[in-house]
């Protein structure tokens, strides 16, 4: 019961129109990341930078896998999702800037993208912590008794994590319409699979847990998609988890400051030679469905499309100092405490006060505010 | 008014939250057929079905992650942890995902979750059972915290908890589940956050008194009126996050003394937190420094004993309220 038949998920013939959609949004994911890379280097990204080069066709193959109203969660490395879900890469890169017009008004970045609009539920910064959101997602799907999926990606790392093995079983236990992609990049950070995990066939990871494991090659876009398109809808029918390994490869440092010491530039040219994209491109030309010049100009648009993005990005202003507090709460209008403490304080008896004696709200309360005016 | 004991009030709140909002379910450990490690949930999987009270595996930090998705989407879950020193595994998805959520992503998704748990020592449970800690919770931009100490306070400030967009930390206490008091039934009664309760006006010295602390408080103020001939007021916070600042600042104006009491750890404390703030806000107004009455700064032991001075009783408390209006004697009976 908890392994899943062979898959019998077979790329079929491709539909041309949506072949192509594929190639473009891949390439559109690599030249981002690829400027991306290039403005962190002159400083335009703060923090650290998680490039999704090399994956792309895993970024793909999962999310044309989804319907528009199915949700998607992923982890911190989380730029291609945005883009693959249709984010504009405009607010994207805006966020990478941390710009007022980032998907997420600067306040999270690169690990942290999100357009609820979308469904793409959010990258999280820490390794295993989105498994029991999705799992929370699905389970709202369930509970109003939609036919909605969640597709939830991690890290073979993420499968060490304590969250792995709990929500699992959670989700089995309660037969939640998840599919958790297990992306088998290789690499924990820096740590290589066989010495971070003693089970190494990551699509059994989750058989105790009362969920079957199947398993796609994460560098062909057509496999991918053919096998999470098939999880997808057993879960959407059975209303049980699945679990999916994407054997892929990420062609860059975990983050962009890795020096890579822990792995051969061999091994890495090794996987180059499996580059998804052009791969795919040559398939598509191949069959007939584009020529060399049609490969060309998707490529020339992408570029196109992320020189917008950063233009778009350079002049969206940073968030102004005023706008520190917001989103932290919901204020009720009922309440009348002090959401959030004053830091430090004038020694004037407070202005506060005399607002709530008339039934006012005093809760805008930030000296690190106050401050960075006066200093300005 | 129906006389309830704080399980009970406890208790019809989630049941009349339940039957007013068909998002709000329950999930956590225990709370369904076996109706709650205290029994606060007992009778709610009969009544309302396991669509909505949901026991759980235990795995504290994926119950409040799933929880924190389920916010995400829609739902208005109602976890229970067990104890409080539970919550310390679930401290990653409390602090990094349902406080910080709605911030990170720009204000897009609310979290409208609630994480019941008890705490507090007296049971001889030691020290991985025993602790108060909400000056943790309190730490966190992004949580309300609430700590109710009756049945009134428990019941209606559960109904705001569940009915606020915000995650909330409702921290209950053992020791309070059996005591009793008169309960509002009007299902529309609710208790607003950032309203502290005073639960005996006075003039000599103020103080204020956190979850159980507060009913010790009141206690340790009738004596020193009987005893020492003067009144304290005492005030409830009721929740810590949003903080009723402005009702403890002008009681201090009023009485020019404060003593806070809580039953935490004293480093990092909410005593420490508040002597802060009134500080800076009506140093002015002292006429002497506000004293903190709290827990020991150690794990809680286990021996009786040891246990029974390892945090406040009224002895503590009528010492410090003597220190600040200056009236030191020598010894105080009981006190340690």
């Amino acid at each position: 019961m908890t392994s899943l038949p062979e898959s019998e998920a077979t790329p079929g013939i491709l539909e041309p129109h949506a072949a192509r959609e594929w190639l473009e949004t891949m390439t559109l994911i690599r030249r981002f990341e690829e400027r991306a890379g290039e403005m962190y280097a002159r400083a335009k990204i703060g923090g650290f930078l998680h490039l999704s080069i090399g994956e792309e066709a895993t970024i793909v193959g999962s999310t044309r896998a989804l319907k528009e109203t199915d949700y998607l969660v992923s982890t911190y490395r989380s730029h291609g999702y945005a883009l693959a879900r249709g984010t504009p890469p405009e607010q994207v890169m805006a966020e990478l800037f941390g710009r007022v017009d980032g998907c997420c008004g600067g306040h999270g970045g690169s690990m942290h993208m999100f357009d609820l609009s979308r469904r793409f539920m959010g990258g999280y910064g820490i390794v295993g912590g989105n498994l029991p959101i999705a799992t929370g997602i699905g389970l709202a799907s369930d509970y109003t008794e939609t036919d909605d999926v969640t597709l939830c990606t991690f890290g073979d790392g993420a499968s060490n994590q304590g969250t792995f093995g709990e929500t699992l079983n959670l989700a089995a236990l309660w037969r939640l319409p998840v599919v958790f992609v297990v992306i088998n990049n290789q690499f924990g950070m820096g740590t290589s699979l066989a010495r971070h995990s003693a089970v190494t066939d990551l699509q059994r990871k989750g058989e105790s847990l009362g969920v079957p494991g199947t398993r796609c090659d994460g560098m062909d876009v057509t496999d991918t998609h053919a096998v999470i398109a098939e999880a997808v809808n057993r879960v959407r029918e059975d209303r049980r988890p699945v679990l999916v390994e994407s054997v892929t490869y990420r062609f860059r440092g975990h983050s962009i400051a890795d020096p890579e010491e822990y792995r051969s530039k061999e091994e890495v040219a090794h996987w180059r030679e499996r580059d998804p994209i052009p791969t795919f491109g040559e398939l598509l030309e191949g069959d007939g469905i584009l020529d060399a010049q049609a490969r060309e100009r998707i490529d020339r648009e992408a570029v196109l499309r992320v020189d917008c993005a950063v233009e778009f990005a350079e002049a969206s202003p940073f968030p102004t100092a005023e706008s520190l507090y917001e989103d932290v709460y919901i204020l009720d209008q009922r309440s009348r405490g002090d959401y959030s403490v004053r830091t430090t304080g004038s020694q004037e008896p407070s202005s506060d006060s005399a607002q709530s004696s008339s039934g006012e709200v005093p809760r805008r309360i930030t000296t690190a505010l106050e401050l960075s005016e006066e200093e300005s | 008014m129906a006389e309830l004991r704080y399980r009970e009030a406890l208790n019809a709140a989630l049941r009349e939250e339940l039957g007013r909002d068909e998002r709000v379910m329950l999930m956590g450990e225990d709370i369904g057929v076996f109706g709650g490690a205290f029994k606060v949930t007992a009778g709610l999987l009969e009544e309302f079905g396991e669509r909505r009270v949901r026991d759980t595996p235990i795995s504290e930090n994926t119950i409040v992650g799933v929880a924190v998705g389920a916010a995400m989407s829609g739902l208005r879950p109602v976890v229970e942890l067990m104890t409080i020193n539970f919550a310390l595994l679930a401290f990653d998805q409390i602090v990094n995902s349902a406080a910080h959520i709605r911030y990170m992503f720009g204000g897009q998704v609310t979290v409208p979750l609630v994480i019941r748990m008890p705490q507090g020592a007296g049971h001889q449970l030691g020290p991985t059972h025993s602790h108060c800690l909400e000056a943790m919770f309190l730490h966190v931009p992004g949580l309300l915290v609430a700590v109710p100490a009756t049945p009134a306070d428990a019941k209606g400030l559960l109904k705001t908890a569940i009915r606020d967009e915000n995650p909330v930390i409702f921290i209950e206490h053992e020791s309070l589940y059996g005591i009793r008091g008169k309960v509002p039934e009007d299902e529309n009664t609710t208790v607003d956050f950032g309203h502290a309760r005073i639960a005996r006006e006075g003039s000599d010295v103020t103080i204020v008194g956190v979850s159980r602390m507060a009913l010790t408080a009141e206690r340790a103020a009738e004596t020193l009126a009987k005893d020492h001939g003067l009144e304290a007021e005492v005030i409830d916070p009721r929740t810590l996050r949003p903080l009723d600042l402005d009702t403890i600042l002008e009681s201090v104006r009023k009485t020019n003394r404060c003593v806070v009491v809580e039953e935490g750890w004293p480093h990092g404390g909410v005593g420490a937190n508040l002597a802060a703030l009134i500080a800076e806000h009506a140093f002015d107004d002292l006429d002497a420094p506000v004293a903190r009455v709290s827990g020991a700064d150690v794990p809680m032991p286990y021996s009786k004993p040891l246990e029974d001075i390892a945090f406040p009783h009224e002895p503590q408390i009528i010492q410090a309220a003597l220190a600040v209006v200056g009236q030191r004697p020598a010894t105080i009976p009981g006190a340690h």
